[in-house]
């Protein structure tokens, strides 16, 4: 419970609001290792703690890697800050995607916004070999192109696997998709027997994706999400998170849509 | 080289019609290739067609004075679009330009209401079709409208 102190070793602007720090402890030591999917507790002092699910390598790396987008005092607190400056970092915790079931499956995993950062982890653990799938489309929304996560690594990304992105709104010089996500994701062929979706972007956004691969007959079990909710203690002790039966920071905040949809359709639960 | 009966009969729009249907349909469909830029529809000209794009993709805009085209949403291959050729005025509401080299199938939607008119079941089980592809079209615009992905959700008083 007690935060590691871990310096800033580099900031970048990703666009208006949302930055990618590079974190990493004080005397090159390493971290605890995670597994994709999972959130640390980033503190910046005199302000408060927020969640920030891991975007980085699982391996590979020496520190840690968050991107953050600005929404309340702890954000903003976050974003002033600058290379060198220390944050309290406490974690890795939850937990992650089941990596461990992708194996020989079609994989596709589909981002919303700012959902890329918890799936990129799971991408880089895909592009080093660390687990294969037989096939692997990647489905990617955004507001407009500019607001679109890592875009110098996506190129990358499209010569691996399948790459689809999609935003709603841009002018014509935007060579891709306009319309929103489950436009390519409605129009692709999935097998279903192999199928394995793993979702998160806002939550209306994964809804509509549920909608579309249960539409295609995508199993309830083979879909999961990553769920975002007030966490505080990140242990499961404080509450802040629960979810029916659920503690977001402890049980999730992956899930498997089949253990969690009676949950995910009630209003302002 | 495929006939037209079978270029409509691989394509999902048309999946389980009729083989006499298919038929009656590809009299009425002709293969099509516009370039860049090339304008496919535009607003309000007479809207006697729509597409089946096999292949490439079309930008679907609409003018907004001082400000030029607005691309409210791309189509690709697989896509349909064009229904106003079903409802008078018969106008296209606005317009399609592509975006790269397209080929699409094109069907006469003079000569398929005329069709439809004589075999009202055709056109109920074309009307179907349509009327799962608009309201597709009309989830889609929804929830670009909610701009999900924004920032700022909307403020609580708002919602309902």
């Amino acid at each position: 419970m007690i935060p590691a102190l871990l310096r800033i070793d580099r900031r970048s602007e990703e666009y208006a609001g949302t930055f990618t720090l590079h974190l990493s402890a004080d005397d090159g030591g390493a971290l605890p290792e995670f597994m994709p999917g999972q959130f640390n507790m980033l503190y910046a002092f005199g302000t408060g703690e927020v969640a920030i699910s891991m975007s980085g390598s699982p391996t590979g790396d020496k520190g840690y890697v968050h991107t953050v987008r600005v929404h309340g005092l702890a954000t903003q607190a976050l974003g002033r800050l600058r290379e060198g400056e220390q944050i309290g970092v406490r974690g890795p915790f939850g937990q992650g995607w089941p990596l461990d079931q992708v194996e020989d499956r079609d994989l596709l995993i589909i981002a919303g916004g700012l959902g890329l950062a918890p799936l990129r982890p799971l991408i880089y653990s895909l592009l080093n070999g660390n687990w294969k799938a037989r096939r692997v489309r990647i489905f990617y929304g955004a507001r407009r192109p500019e607001e679109r996560l890592y875009r110098e690594e996506l190129p990358r990304w499209s010569e691996v696997f399948e790459l689809r992105q999609s935003v709603d709104h841009a002018d014509t010089a935007w060579p891709g998709h306009i319309g929103v996500i489950t436009g390519p994701l409605q129009m692709a062929e999935v097998d279903i027997q192999s199928a394995m979706a793993f979702i998160c972007g806002p939550e209306i956004m994964m809804r509509f994706c549920i909608q579309a691969l249960r539409s295609k007959g995508v199993a309830e079990s083979n879909i999961y999400l990553s769920m975002e909710r007030n966490m505080k203690c990140a242990i499961g002790h404080c509450g802040h998170c629960q979810w029916g039966p659920n503690f977001i920071c402890k049980d999730g905040p992956v899930f498997c849509y089949r253990d969690i949809q009676s949950w995910f359709q009630i209003r302002a639960l | 080289m495929k006939g037209m009966a079978q270029l409509l009969r691989e394509h999902p729009f048309f999946s389980g019609l009729d083989e006499d249907y298919l038929e009656l349909l590809a009299g009425c469909g002709e293969n099509r290739i516009y370039n860049t830029g090339d304008y496919i529809a535009r607003e309000n000209d007479p809207a006697d067609h729509f597409f089946v794009i096999r292949d490439g993709q079309v930008a679907v805009e609409s003018y907004l004075p001082n400000y030029g085209a607005l691309c409210l949403q791309t189509l690709h291959k697989g896509d349909i679009f064009g229904w106003s050729w079903l409802f008078p005025p018969y106008l296209w509401t606005f317009d399609a330009r592509a975006m790269n080299e397209v080929h699409v199938i094109c069907l006469n939607g003079k000569c398929l209401r005329e069709k439809c008119k004589t075999d009202p079941k055709m056109g109920y089980e074309l009307m179907q079709r349509f009327a799962r592809i608009i309201t597709d079209r009309l989830h889609a615009t929804r929830m670009q409208l909610m701009d999900v992905y924004s920032p700022q959700p909307p403020p609580l008083e708002r919602s309902r």
